[in-house]
């Protein structure tokens, strides 16, 4: 930080300017200019050092608020004179701390050490015409660095040179994010060979994050020649964690740096998400803060008032010591006040921080360890992320889902394309007969369609317009872990094992398509495109440029050069942004093809071309090197370009791709359903694709009433679209909202016939006029009224969006009434930013890249695991924390109530009832780790009833365990256990006589007897909610009492050298030597467990029945 | 809160570093199959219905109703007689010891209580003395003392702990026993006389051993010096605690139970829990099996009246009673064992009717699926 503000401070305005220019080989063209230091080349992902480890890791520990709440506790403890020792209270924090800080001690030793390794990796370093080896962290920006083969980037480097001869390199981003197919990259054109005297300057922007984008531009120093100026993108840049595949060596200048490069900004730590558990945990602490306070002050205000009577304050036998009689008044006081705080405080206690953190932390394993979450293809099982979110899974209401490798397989398969308005169907659409020859009747099929000149425009046009690569057989060994990504192609016995790679398994399906009848693309060689054509002949087209695909334009075009000379573009994208695009006449014809194939759930893509003579060229070129080498608004300017370009096409046909369901994706859609959960398919596909894939996923039934709020709904009436809007939101709002019976019992509402179900489409262009509305009153209105009708549906398609409309969607239910809880699902970059917005994030290890798993909370291998996560195993999570937080507060409210009532009885003089050891240990050994193990391995329902009742689910739902009624119902327990602890010991007290032989017992066998009965009764009382028991649960419910009784006698049976007083010396044993001892803890474990087994047998017969009733159904 | 201190995707979320060449490493981790990891771990899964807490129910009651009425039986049959002597009243005997009472005082004050025991006592006879409002569980009162010196290290003797303020040091002497708690020892002297038919009065003898808990007087306790030292001289350069009118060492004539293992002081020095409370004084053993330990009749209890409770309105009593297996007279334990057993059985009863009648519509549910 420091250093940066320096920087700037020195570097003046250059620095501040946002790009920042680097001198190839630091050879500056004008000697004068002053040379800008940028950050070295050294990673510190470590956060402390061995001399500031101490205070930093306190100072981060103690910021948290809880801690903090301890500490100042502890030093109360210290400061004033109070009842107990600080060490009750600096004990467990001190373990808490300790522990904590040893965990993260550790793992920043293992950061140094990992640091270590790539700052001191040796490399080859290109200096005065020299190769020298240095350590990584040396590289300085603007070094030649060399890499080899299979090595990875030091830093962020412009590709210079490669060994290979068509100035390419190929390159995993593997540990980037996780996309294991080779992606090429290119040199700059026109370097010169010549490394050592190449004199170049690069600008760039400054370092950003964004790993898929960067602008920058080159000046090319020739001698006494003007500069050459070359634009840089991101297929130039190689981005540090890269690896540098199947390129013997490549040369690249350093460009970010260290801390700089892309990979370094991309790990800046997400925001962080909190269950609502945490909230509700967040709100009972502060009940019990107000009970303790509220404790503190009645008990100090009744201790004056108890003073004030004469003899009470200072009787002849118990004197104050001189300094407490000169003390003020109202400093006593508060110093009383504090006294009874620290007394009281085991109310709100340190290890249930610990203990909530380590069931999660330890719960989430069994995510991980899940074999159902295996999934064999990819060879990995579920990943998280993040063990915060855990209980959440059990709490979902919403779940937003993408369409594309979500709900379907994202595996395309050519089915059929049209050309011209003919169609052509593949009529062994089984992929199984793979055997397809040129000269077969399919073919002949297609010529006697449509004209041969335009069929074979058309498949030339699937040939070219793509930017699939050509997975290139290596000979040695088996294709490492691509395999399942490449698809090894149709066994044509030209080209067998023929793979290819592309970013869009669209274009896959296409071209193979394309191969399937007759054309088959080769590959790119030096910019040109080969073609093996039906007659076997290799066509070569030089590709001038690649408009590449967005999700805003929906299409992507090339420019090529035929042999011939002739320059074509050919176009392909979705039928809405190509029909706008082309002659008007063209489109009825294939109009009808697409939609057909659309309702079949095809994903469907339009295919236009047309020439463009040598001054449209010449313009369109220049105008995108123009826009390419534009440093700022690149995109947008670009975006006009092609704008510009891409008209006045004709049409040619259109393809049909099939996208299979997911396994089990229908199955796992009715069970969300079933569990109460809404889904909401948030898709950038066409509504009628979108629509059949939800009829497919039984999201919508035949039963179910559309209601649909798209383009061409608006278009209908005829009028302005705005009004129609409003109508139809009126109109849905009437049926689905106002008519809509009100819902009684959620169970009930899906399987009766009667009531209506209704399902709500909307695309993007409708979306945004409803959140967008010209009139700010309307737009409110709007909204709200879109968000009633949707969330009396039971299911919701939204088509055509963008990436960021899906956040805004899942932003909007997010924030509407009640704050339901949402996941969003989805697998590639598109979903990142609604996995990010939602509760609950969910990745999918699909095709498209691990964007979405880096980004998600939970990552699994396919849909159907969905199923299990939230119904099991979320459920699980969310009762056995709920338990978990509930119970803690419930047993320090009956441990501390006696310590309170007790203070009524000695003065309010903050005497504790029980000893040191039993306040210490209470929370950490004595019940800790029964309540632990039911909160990892309660099941209270098995899994499989579980997975089969997905109503099941509904009884948990909106935070149903932690909401104040059940919340009311065990402290209310824990009132009434802490009563009966005290009073019932009180009553026999009254006769403090016990043994028999006459003796006595005094204050600490009280203590101890309340505490016995307390230790007991708390456990129990778990044992008896526990349903689940194996022998964790036995070994440590019955351990931890029996190490009560050990630790007890244990404790008793020395005199303890360090101890001031020897309190508890035989009074547990003396105890146990006392019958009555005995029988008032049997009657009273006893009295406070009845009303517990009471109700649950009251509270029984609706459980079996409840059940016997889902089977029915 | 503490969230981040565990959270997985702190470690996950540092830069992973890949040593270069290591490339895509494939992660091919199948999840073990075992019966922990999958959550399947052999369970009993109890299921807790009416079925199967009902017999609990009766069993409890017919359990709990006969312990309860033993209980109220047995303390029942305990004998207890409690006298007031705190001499509040004009018309009480020791009124004048109380009004007229003061530390400095050189002479005892003596009052003489005569009462009328209607029941003879037949086994042995504990007699207790009781303080009401008296708060031995002052905060304060109760870590007022030096256990250290009680168990007779020499250091402590001489350098009482701090807790023992005010209660430490006097006029520069360290205080043995030091603190509020051995200050403040109750010293009335209670005797009694039995006032035989024939006009005599026998002095009832009264034991004065065995009245603390065994491991206090033999291990908590202890004198500096060991058991057969001249304690007069191991306590030299220390002083008596202010109020007391002997020093420790003169305590009892006998070596045993003198000095900090004198039985009295230790039954002092187990504070007790209540302000309300009684220890043990004396016990009457039982003399012969043919006569009753203290027949039925006049008694007189004579009170050397040391002790002033009426500063903070404090009570003084004496009590008598004999003891049972359970202790002294508290009828508590029985009301309750009877009360809990009785509500148990009574539940039992509605239970087996709600359920005779639900479980015959549940079974008819059952048989209809």
């Amino acid at each position: 930080m420091l250093r940066r503000r320096l920087n700037r401070l020195l570097g003046g305005d250059e620095r501040r300017v946002d790009s920042r220019t680097i001198y190839v080989g630091h050879r500056s063209s004008s000697p004068g200019e002053p040379i800008i230091k940028f950050c070295d080349n050294r990673i510190v992902s470590s956060k402390y050092t061995v001399w500031n480890f101490l205070p930093k890791n306190l100072f981060e520990q103690f910021r948290r608020i809880a801690n903090f709440y301890f500490l100042i506790i502890f030093l109360v403890q210290v400061i004033v004179d109070t009842p107990t020792s600080p060490v009750t209270s600096g004990l467990p924090l001190f373990f808490v701390i300790t522990v904590t800080a040893i965990k993260q001690g550790y793992e920043d030793w293992l950061r140094h050490k990992a640091d270590n390794e790539v700052n001191k990796y040796p490399v080859t370093v290109l200096e005065q015409g020299e190769r020298t080896r240095k350590d990584s962290e040396k590289i300085k920006v603007g070094d030649v660095v060399e890499v080899e083969e299979d090595e990875t980037f030091p830093c962020d480097l412009i590709l210079l040179q490669s060994s290979r001869d068509d100035g390419t390199c190929y390159v995993t981003t593997a540990s980037l994010d996780g996309e294991s197919n080779h992606k090429t990259h290119y040199t700059v054109s026109d370097t010169e060979k010549d490394l050592e005297t190449l004199n170049a300057t690069i600008e760039c922007e400054q370092p950003q994050p964004d790993l898929y984008k960067f602008v920058g531009r080159m000046h090319i120093y020739k001698n006494d020649q003007e500069p050459v100026v070359r634009s840089l993108g991101p297929e130039n840049l190689l981005l540090k964690g890269a690896t540098l595949k199947n390129t013997q060596r490549i040369y690249g200048v350093a460009l970010y740096t260290g801390m700089e490069t892309k990979m370094a900004l991309n790990y800046q730590g997400k925001s962080q998400k909190r269950s609502a558990v945490e909230k509700s945990i967040n709100a009972f602490l502060l009940v019990y803060l107000c009970i303790l306070v509220s404790k503190a002050l009645v008990c100090t205000i009744l201790k004056y008032v108890w003073q004030s009577r004469p003899g009470q304050d200072e009787p002849w036998y118990n004197e104050k010591t001189q300094r407490d009689k000169e003390t003020n008044l109202y400093l006593k006081m508060f110093t009383d006040f504090l006294s009874f705080m620290v007394l009281f405080n085991f109310i709100i206690p340190v290890s249930m921080y610990v203990t909530v953190e380590m069931q999660k932390f330890l719960g989430s394993f069994f995510i991980t360890w899940d074999k159902d979450f295996f999934d064999p293809e990819i060879k990995e099982g579920a990943l998280v992320n993040t063990s915060d979110l855990n209980e959440e899974l059990g709490q979902v209401e919403y779940v937003f889902t993408d369409k594309t490798g979500t709900l379907t397989q994202n595996n395309m398969e050519f089915i059929e394309c049209c050309i011209d308005g003919f169609q052509y169907k593949y009529r062994d659409a089984s992929s199984e007969l793979d055997g397809f020859c040129v000269a077969d009747g399919p073919v002949n099929k297609v010529q006697e369609k449509a004209g041969r000149a335009k069929e074979e425009l058309f498949l030339r046009a699937l040939c070219l317009c793509h930017t699939v690569q050509v997975k290139e057989p290596t000979e040695q060994g088996p294709v490492d872990g691509l395999m399942d990504q490449v698809d090894a192609g149709v066994p044509h016995p030209p080209q067998e094992q023929r793979g290819f790679i592309a970013s869009s398994p669209d274009e896959v399906a296409l071209v193979k398509g394309a191969m399937r009848y007759g054309f088959t693309f080769l590959g790119l060689e030096s910019r040109n495109m080969k073609i093996l054509n039906r007659n076997n002949d290799v066509e070569m087209y030089e590709l001038l440029h690649v408009l590449t695909f967005d999700p805003v334009r929906r299409r992507m075009s090339v420019i090529v050069r035929s042999n011939s000379g002739d320059t074509l573009l050919f176009c392909k994208g979705a039928d809405s942004s190509i029909f706008p695009r082309v002659r008007q006449e063209e489109v009825e014809r294939i109009r009808m093809h697409v939609e057909r194939n659309a309702t079949e759930g095809y994903r469907t893509l339009c295919v236009a071309y047309k020439y463009l003579s040598a001054e449209e060229f010449a313009q369109a070129d220049a105008g995108l090197m123009e826009a390419r080498l534009a440093l700022q608004n690149r995109e947008e300017k670009l975006l006009a370009v092609y704008n510009q370009v891409e008209t006045d096409m004709s049409l040619i046909g259109a393809t049909a791709v099939e996208d299979r369901l997911q396994e089990e994706a229908a199955e796992t859609m009715e069970a969300l359903q079933g569990a109460g959960i809404k889904v909401w398919v948030l898709t950038g596909d066409k509504m009628e694709t979108a629509k059949s894939t939800c009829y497919a996923c039984r999201l919508f039934q035949r039963s179910t009433e559309l209601l649909e709020l798209t383009v061409r709904t608006l278009e209908d009436g005829g009028r302005k679209r705005e009004e129609r809007l409003h109508e139809l939101l009126l109109e849905y709002h009437k049926k689905a909202v106002q008519d809509a019976p009100p819902l009684k019992g959620g169970i009930t509402r899906t399987w009766s016939s009667e009531t209506q179900d209704y399902g709500f489409i909307i695309d993007g262009a409708t979306l945004s006029m409803v959140l967008n509305s010209s009139s700010e009153s309307n737009s409110s209105r709007y909204k709200s009224l879109f968000l009633q009708i949707c969330q009396n549906c039971t299911s919701v398609l939204c088509c055509r969006m963008a990436p960021l409309q899906k956040a805004q969607i899942v932003k909007m239910v997010k924030n509407s009434k009640g704050n339901p809880i949402t996941l969003s699902i989805g697998d590639g970059a598109n979903d990142v930013s609604m996995i990010l917005e939602a509760h609950v994030g969910i990745g999918i290890k699909g095709k498209e890249g691990r964007q979405a798993v880096r980004n998600s909370d939970y990552a699994i291998p396919k849909l159907k695991h969905l199923k299990k996560l939230l119904l099991a195993h979320g459920h699980l999570y969310y009762v056995r924390i709920a338990h978990l937080v509930q119970y803690f507060f419930y047993k320090n409210l009956c441990f501390i109530l006696p310590q309170f009532l007790y203070q009524f009885f000695c003065g309010y003089s903050q005497q504790p009832l029980y000893d040191a050891a039993y306040l210490t240990m209470y929370n950490i050994c004595f019940t800790s780790m029964p309540i632990l193990a039911y909160s990892l391995l309660e099941q209270h329902i098995c899994i499989e009833v579980l997975l089969d009742n997905a109503a099941l689910y509904r009884e948990i739902a909106k935070n149903g365990m932690l909401r104040w009624r059940p919340f009311l119902y065990w402290t209310l327990l824990g009132v009434f256990h802490g009563l009966l602890f005290f009073f019932g010991v009180r009553y026999l007290f009254s006769n403090p006589a016990l043994q028999d032989n006459g003796q006595v017992f005094g204050n600490w066998s009280y203590g101890t007897i309340v505490f016995t009965i307390l230790v007991f009764t708390v456990t129990l009382k778990l044992a008896l909610d526990t349903r689940h028991w194996t022998w964790i649960n036995h070994f440590v419910i019955w351990g931890s009492l029996l190490f009560y009784v050990f630790f007890s006698f244990f404790w008793g049976g020395i005199i303890w050298p360090f101890l001031k007083q020897q309190r508890l010396y035989f009074v547990f044993a003396n105890m146990l030597s006392s019958v009555s001892a005995w029988l008032v803890i049997i009657l009273l474990i006893l009295l406070s467990l009845l009303p517990e087994i009471l109700l649950v047998v009251f509270r029984k017969p609706r459980g079996p029945n409840s059940r016997q009733m889902l089977h029915l159904l | 809160m503490m969230a981040s201190s565990y959270n997985a995707k702190d470690e996950d979320g540092h830069i992973t570093v890949t040593g270069p060449g290591g490339g895509a490493v494939l992660r091919s981790k199948k999840p073990e199959n075992t019966a922990f990891k999958q959550q399947r771990l052999p369970a009993w899964q109890p299921i807790l219905t009416a079925g199967t807490v009902l017999p609990a129910f009766f069993i409890i009651g017919l359990l709990f109703i006969p312990i309860g009425i033993g209980l109220f039986v047995t303390s029942n049959n305990i004998k207890e007689f409690e006298i007031d002597y705190t001499g509040a009243d004009t018309s009480s005997p020791c009124f004048n010891c109380s009004q007229n009472f003061s530390w400095n005082s050189t002479s005892p004050c003596t009052c003489t209580v005569p009462f009328y025991l209607e029941q003879p006592y037949e086994s042995n006879v504990y007699v207790y003395y009781g303080l009401s409002n008296f708060y031995q569980n002052h905060r304060r009162y109760v870590k007022s003392r030096d256990d250290s010196q009680l168990n007779g290290n020499l250091k402590s003797l001489r350098e009482p702990s701090k807790e023992c303020e005010p209660y430490a040091y006097h006029n520069n002497k360290p205080i043995a026993p030091c603190g509020a708690i051995a200050n403040s020892m109750f010293n009335d002297t209670l005797e009694l006389f039995y006032n035989d038919p024939n006009g005599t009065s026998v002095k009832i003898l009264l034991g004065t051993t065995g009245i603390a808990w065994w491991t206090d007087k033999h291990v908590k306790f202890g004198n500096p010096g060991g058991v057969d030292s001249n304690l007069s001289a191991v306590f030299q350069g220390t002083t008596k605690p202010l109020n007391w009118r002997r020093p420790v060492y003169e305590l009892d004539s006998d070596q045993s139970n003198n000095g900090f293992v004198n039985e009295d002081f230790i039954v002092w020095m187990r504070t007790a829990a209540l302000p309300t409370f009684r220890k043990l004084y004396r016990i009457i053993g039982k003399s012969s099996q043919m006569v009753p330990t203290l027949p039925r009749g006049n008694y007189t209890l004579e009170v050397v009246y040391n002790y002033p409770v009426r500063s903070f309105e404090g009570r003084k009593r004496m009590i008598l009673s004999t003891i049972s297996w359970m202790g002294g007279k508290n009828p508590f334990l029985g009301i309750a064992y009877i009360t809990v057993g009785s509500v148990c059985f009574f539940l039992g009863v509605v239970l087996l009717v709600i359920h005779h009648k639900c479980g015959n519509r549940n079974n008819g549910a059952e048989i209809s699926n």
